[in-house]
């Protein structure tokens, strides 16, 4: 390599912490397969390192837009530093994290909270029913052990694969293969079957002002969802706009993984236009095959500051496409609750099921419909 | 590298007029994406909407690169003897009875029969091994994401190996690695390990001018207001967020079916009769039906 070349390598290896700062898994074998691309194209104009790079450091079509502003604040001359992520959309809020503390007005009972919870089987089963928006921090935390222990899994289906099985249909290919060793003469039947499947469970869940009491108990279930089939359940969050969470929440760890869910999530605790969220998720995901044939569960108060008819066109959609679709509404356990959101009414002829989903109870509840 | 195929492109803009003689105007970031694949010999991951010229950018590349296009659509419950190779079981059975037949009575040698069974002959080439047989080779995984996890799996390795051991007769190896492009809907997500291996591209709709050129390639016939007018309101209807947005593939079905109506340009009438050709569900249509004269007359 050249001398000139080891000043490219540093500013490409510089461009991917960058790029790794601000969300993109642009990890060294890739930098190292930008520079060979670079080299391929022979040149380093901008035009040439901006497709390298882009062709062998993103990975789906959400890095590119965090990929563009990169690149532009990257070789615009802005270096990158440790610490600071670099904002992609700069109108966004930036992020709190919300589970450290509890309700404010707990703070003062602290000191008269029973240390020990989760003792006797009757505290566990109050705790189970107790809202989760009324937790004082002591609680929250035993609530959250409770809520580790969930483990959500969907009914399953045939699939097209078959294996090879004791009993069911006749294997011809096998059977004829075990006869060739016979020099033709077929002594023994080989048997197959269809291979069962868990379907795909899909949650979308609402992370607006009105939601977030629940917003943390409601990521740790889909925590919970995500480790007992990482491979086939997909986690969302809707706001102002659509936040795919599945590979944050894939982390062993809880707090750890509701940790980097909270940091991908730019709309939290923002307003509310789920008919525009459900839109974006049914374009980008939906459509293409994610929600079909799968369990959708959506979590959300439906409260809609646009207009209800929206949202009602895109349940349907949704709901036709989806295998099942279940709507869990926090305030549907309480008492005198009635459907009365705009967004909530419109959506409710298209719903499969709605259930509540606000205390450890319901949402263990939850797991036995997502199962049914 | 390895890779040495008679016409490889010297530049990305090489492989552009390479591509365009063969009637796919591929734009900078595709052209690059190709020609890094072919240069790097690494596997392409293209991504985009349906209908934005994926399976027809591999196409074309076979074409321009003068290698051989072979084709592995994929699907729910694709496995090894639907996409490597399979013994053709009615054959060898016939052949068995054929060599009774004609030993009549004698005494055959099992093991010159045996070793026969499994000749070259019996074995039926699925894509993956057509695609190592037959140097240079463009191979087109076609929606990767409908096969299931243990195949993707499967298909890590023969990339990575470029060969495949057949028990039966041994390790077949590709003479140069086909060029693989695989594309994606996304209906889930393809797992990091074959990504990693691939370069990745998101493909665009085309704009305006490049979709005008693309109708009047692809329909010689077509006159320029008409392809325009189409391109145009093509662009329009990606607008309107519709359920399916149309492709290019789409724009070039609606064009073909006014030209065969007799169409210099596009009248609200002639695009209501057609819209069925662009417009894939009941809601899109009543919905562009609806603002027809705007979208008749829209500008680039």
């Amino acid at each position: 390599m050249t001398g000139a070349g080891l000043d490219l390598t540093g500013l490409v290896v510089g461009f991917a912490r960058t790029l790794r700062h601000a969300g993109v898994e642009a990890g060294p074998d890739r930098v190292q397969t930008m520079l060979r691309a670079v080299d391929a194209l022979g040149g380093t104009t901008a035009r040439h390192l901006y497709w390298a790079g882009r062709q062998t450091l993103c990975a789906e079509p959400d890095d590119i837009r965090i990929y563009d502003a990169a690149f532009a604040a990257y070789f615009g001359g802005q270096r990158p530093q440790r610490g600071t992520p670099l904002n992609p959309a700069a109108t966004l809020p930036s992020v709190a994290a919300p589970y450290t503390s509890g309700p404010p007005g707990d703070s003062a009972d602290d000191g008269d909270e029973p240390q020990v919870l989760g003792l006797s089987a009757s505290t566990v089963e109050i705790l189970r029913r107790r809202d989760f928006a009324l937790l004082t921090p002591t609680e929250r935390a035993e609530v959250r052990r409770l809520l580790a222990l969930l483990g959500p899994k969907t009914a399953t289906r045939r699939s097209r694969r078959r294996q090879p099985a004791a009993r069911g249909e006749i294997d011809p290919n096998r059977t004829v293969r075990a006869a060739l060793t016979r020099a033709g003469e077929p002594t023994r039947l080989a048997r197959r079957r269809r291979v069962e499947r868990p379907r795909r469970l899909v949650l979308l869940i609402d992370v607006s002002g009105s939601m977030s009491p629940y917003a943390d108990a409601l990521l740790r279930f889909a925590h919970a969802a995500v480790r007992t089939r990482p491979t086939r359940t997909e986690v969302f969050t809707l706001g102002t706009r659509l936040t795919r969470i599945t590979r944050a929440l894939r982390h062993r760890d809880a707090d750890a993984a509701l940790h980097a869910a909270s940091t991908a999530i730019p709309d939290w605790h923002g307003g509310t236009r789920l008919a525009d969220a459900l839109q974006a998720f049914l374009d980008r995901w939906g459509q293409r095959g994610t929600a079909r044939g799968a369990i959708v569960v959506m979590f959300s108060d439906g409260w809609e500051r646009g207009d209800p008819t929206a949202l009602a066109q895109r349940t349907h959609r949704l709901a036709r496409l989806a295998y099942r679709l279940i709507w869990v509404n926090p305030h549907r356990g309480k008492d005198g609750f009635a459907p009365l959101a705009g967004g909530m009414a419109a959506a409710l002829p298209h719903l499969d099921e709605f259930v509540a989903g606000h205390t450890v109870a319901a949402l263990d509840e939850l797991v036995r419909v997502i199962a049914k | 590298m390895g890779r040495v195929t008679t016409s490889l492109p010297e530049s990305p803009a090489a492989l552009a007029d390479a591509l365009a003689s063969t009637g796919y105007l591929a734009d900078e970031g595709l052209a690059t994406a190709g020609f890094l694949a072919l240069t790097l010999g690494r596997p392409l991951f293209l991504e985009g909407e349906a209908g934005v010229g994926k399976t027809a950018f591999a196409q074309a590349l076979a074409v321009a690169t003068g290698a051989r296009f072979v084709r592995l659509q994929c699907y729910e419950g694709l496995d090894a003897a639907q996409a490597l190779y399979d013994w053709d079981f009615p054959r060898q059975i016939l052949h068995l009875r054929a060599a009774e037949a004609a030993a009549s009575g004698q005494q055959i040698d099992a093991a010159v029969l045996e070793a026969g069974l499994y000749d070259r002959r019996f074995l039926i080439a699925r894509p993956l091994l057509q695609a190592l047989e037959h140097s240079p080779c463009v191979l087109l995984v076609d929606e990767v994401d409908r096969a299931d996890d243990e195949f993707e799996a499967f298909l890590l390795e023969t990339l990575a190996e470029a060969a495949i051991t057949i028990p039966e007769i041994g390790r077949i190896v590709a003479e140069t690695p086909p060029l693989t492009v695989l594309t994606s809907n996304r209906t889930r997500e393809v797992h990091d390990a074959l990504k990693r291996r691939c370069l990745y591209h998101w493909v665009e709709h085309p704009e305006f001018d490049r979709e005008v050129a693309i109708l009047r390639e692809r329909l010689p016939q077509i006159t320029r207001r008409l392809a325009e007018q189409v391109a145009a309101a093509a662009g329009r209807m990606r607008e309107l967020d519709l359920i399916k947005p149309p492709g290019v593939a789409e724009s070039i079905d609606w064009a073909g079916a006014l030209v065969a109506l007799g169409a210099r340009d596009l009248d609200p009438d002639r695009a209501a009769a057609t819209l069925g050709a662009v417009l894939k569900y009941r809601e899109d249509v009543a919905r562009v039906r609806a603002g027809l004269d705007d979208l008749v007359a829209a500008q680039p």
